[in-house]
């Protein structure tokens, strides 16, 4: 239907600020917007001026993730307890079923510190993902009513799985001073194998944000993607002690050295425990863990960025 | 944004043959919906749509209009007319399948619910929503008392310190509110807004908007209430199934409209669809 015919000047508009009589020649709309610098509504901005509107937001995300790990126990009696709790439940788990039952423990020393450090740090990656994978498709009342950059939903979950993961290492070095190892200086190297873990998981779960807004399906797959994962990735048996006597050269040998998840839990078990020797580590570990965090955050965050218009909408 | 003179008219929203298309997935009819959504998954796309019960709703249709700074415009239709997804899309939330729309900065839809969490108290609400909205943290300082006392949260006792989850509807409706309407705004889009709280908290409410208004550019209003349109609105867009059905002074509009809806009063008490 014909709207222009419509479109006539507001007879005394009662209070606006003396709008005057409306321009009659029918200009291009985008001549119009160009003239006056609108911009379309909704388009993606560059990559710099993103990453800029996601550091004005660092407020936002770091209170978005620790108003998520209050929430999430505020119900419960014992509360915040629960976080500590959690961690080290799932640990008695794994020490039942892999240390008791079927005997992994033979022949790795402090089997129990070697086994909880494993699970924490591999829970660490395991939930970020999961989170990643449901950072948008679980916000979307809030991707569709407030703008910000879409990447602070998975990075803010992701921090919130590192304040969790902190939680669960409080408990680790009191497990660790119970089963008689002194604290080290090596215990500083927490903090760079945490600072790559985190870069890691948060590319990683930028990625499966952007495949879990498009196909939600992913998040049925995810877990046993991730159940695989966990078991090439040594955190209730020593890699290298089943490993020992393979061939060096074979693909499936150098694929589980390099499995970034095996790295970054075996850096950690390296830095907390003087029976974990530096011989047990994969070649240039560092030089992996810190590969392996700058592809996964730069990717994931490019990956990201890409569909950054497209969140939320269908 | 550009110094201009008070008589020189500037668009901050220009709308540009506009339309709007929903994809709903799942509804998948007759065909077993497994394999229906195999063949989505297996066959092309646009195929695969149509076999697959993927219902397109068309929510807008070819919709233009240019709105200038100052301005408030009222947006008015009966239920399901695409009010709500029109301004979705101004805001840069929604995609449009056609056209093209521009504006001037950043529109912003007033309302936080989404970010804020029922299991947080009131005082930490009112810092994340802020902060959802993207305010600093020192703004959200200066402006605590102000939004708390606004909300009348603490007028029964010290409810802010309590979760909200213990708040009654039309309390945490007023906080809600109160957070949304702390920030100001270029345009700024209002969804059904006034119809919330108590009486007295709708009066406040109205003259709050009207502030916001002065410093907003430009501002959208949807409602149901032929009233607050007529206190707050200078200009209306009728939108009816999707379509632009008319566009011009308030009065004219919403004399037509009365007398296509049939009665004067009969918008005023239309249930609000939802809350701040």
């Amino acid at each position: 239907m014909d709207v222009s015919q419509v479109l006539e000047p507001p007879s005394t508009p009662p209070t606006a600020p003396a709008p005057g009589p409306r321009p009659y020649t029918e200009e291009d709309p985008a001549t119009l917007a160009a003239r006056y610098g609108l911009t379309v509504s909704g388009a993606r901005p560059s990559l710099p001026a993103y990453v800029r509107q996601l550091w004005q937001r660092r407020h936002f995300i770091t209170a978005f993730a620790t108003a998520k790990l209050t929430a999430q126990y505020s119900q419960a009696k014992l509360g915040q307890v629960w976080q500590v709790l959690t961690p080290l439940l799932n640990a008695a788990v794994y020490y039942f079923i892999f240390g008791q039952l079927l005997g992994t423990s033979k022949g790795v020393p402090d089997y129990i510190p070697f086994l909880v450090t494993g699970v924490f740090v591999w829970t660490f990656t395991q939930s970020s993902v999961m989170a990643g994978t449901r950072a948008i498709s679980g916000s979307l009342g809030l991707v569709r009513a407030l703008h910000f950059p879409r990447a602070a939903l998975p990075v803010s979950y992701c921090l919130q799985q590192l304040q969790q993961l902190l939680f669960s290492m409080c408990a680790l070095v009191v497990i660790l001073l119970a089963f008689g190892i002194p604290p080290a200086l090596s215990w500083l190297l927490i903090v760079p194998a945490l600072v790559l873990q985190f870069t890691f998981n948060t590319g990683l779960a930028m990625i499966m944000a952007r495949i879990g807004a498009h196909t939600p399906d992913i998040s049925q797959l995810m877990p046993f993607l991730l159940r695989t994962w966990m078991y090439m990735s040594g955190v209730m048996w020593s890699l290298s002690k089943l490993m020992k006597g393979q061939d060096h050269h074979g693909i499936a040998y150098q694929l589980l050295q390099a499995n970034p998840a095996a790295i970054y839990i075996d850096l950690m078990r390296f830095a907390l425990m003087d029976s974990f020797h530096a011989s047990q580590l994969p070649p240039h570990v560092w030089a992996l863990a810190a590969g392996w965090a700058l592809l996964a955050g730069a990717g994931g965050f490019i990956y990201f960025w890409k569909a950054e218009e497209t969140y939320g909408r269908g | 944004m550009a110094d201009h003179t008070s008589n020189d008219l500037v668009p901050t929203v220009i709308a540009d043959s506009v339309d709007i298309v929903y994809r709903v997935n799942g509804t998948g009819s007759g065909r077993g919906t497994a394999t229906a959504a195999l063949s989505r998954i297996v066959g092309g796309k646009k195929k695969a749509e149509k076999r697959a019960g993927v219902r397109k709703v068309h929510a807008v249709k070819n919709v233009s209009f240019t709105a200038y700074r100052g301005e408030a415009i009222g947006l008015i239709g009966t239920n399901g007319s695409g009010k709500s997804t029109l301004l979705k899309a101004v805001a840069g939330l929604l995609p449009v399948e056609n056209g093209r729309i521009y504006t001037d900065g950043q529109p912003s839809l007033l309302g936080v619910n989404a970010a804020l969490m029922n299991d947080l108290t009131g005082e930490r609400n009112v810092r994340l929503g802020g902060l959802a909205m993207g305010m600093s943290p020192e703004q959200i300082r200066d402006r605590y008392d102000e939004i708390v006392d606004f909300s009348g949260i603490n007028e029964k006792g010290d409810f802010i310190t309590l979760p909200m989850r213990t708040y009654s509807s039309g309390m945490s409706a007023r906080l809600r509110f109160s957070i949304a309407a702390a920030k100001d705004h270029d345009v700024l889009l209002i969804d059904e807004a006034l119809a919330t709280g108590d009486r007295s908290f709708q009066k406040r409410s109205e003259e709050r908007i009207r502030e916001l208004r002065k410093h907003a550019g430009t501002v959208f209003l949807v409602s149901h209430s032929n009233k607050s349109i007529r206190d707050t609105c200078d200009r209306v867009l009728w939108l009816e199934r999707g379509e632009l059905r008319m566009d011009g002074p308030t009065e004219e509009v919403l004399k037509q409209y009365e007398a296509f809806t049939g009665g004067s009063g009969a918008g005023a008490k239309a249930p609000a669809k939802r809350a701040a």
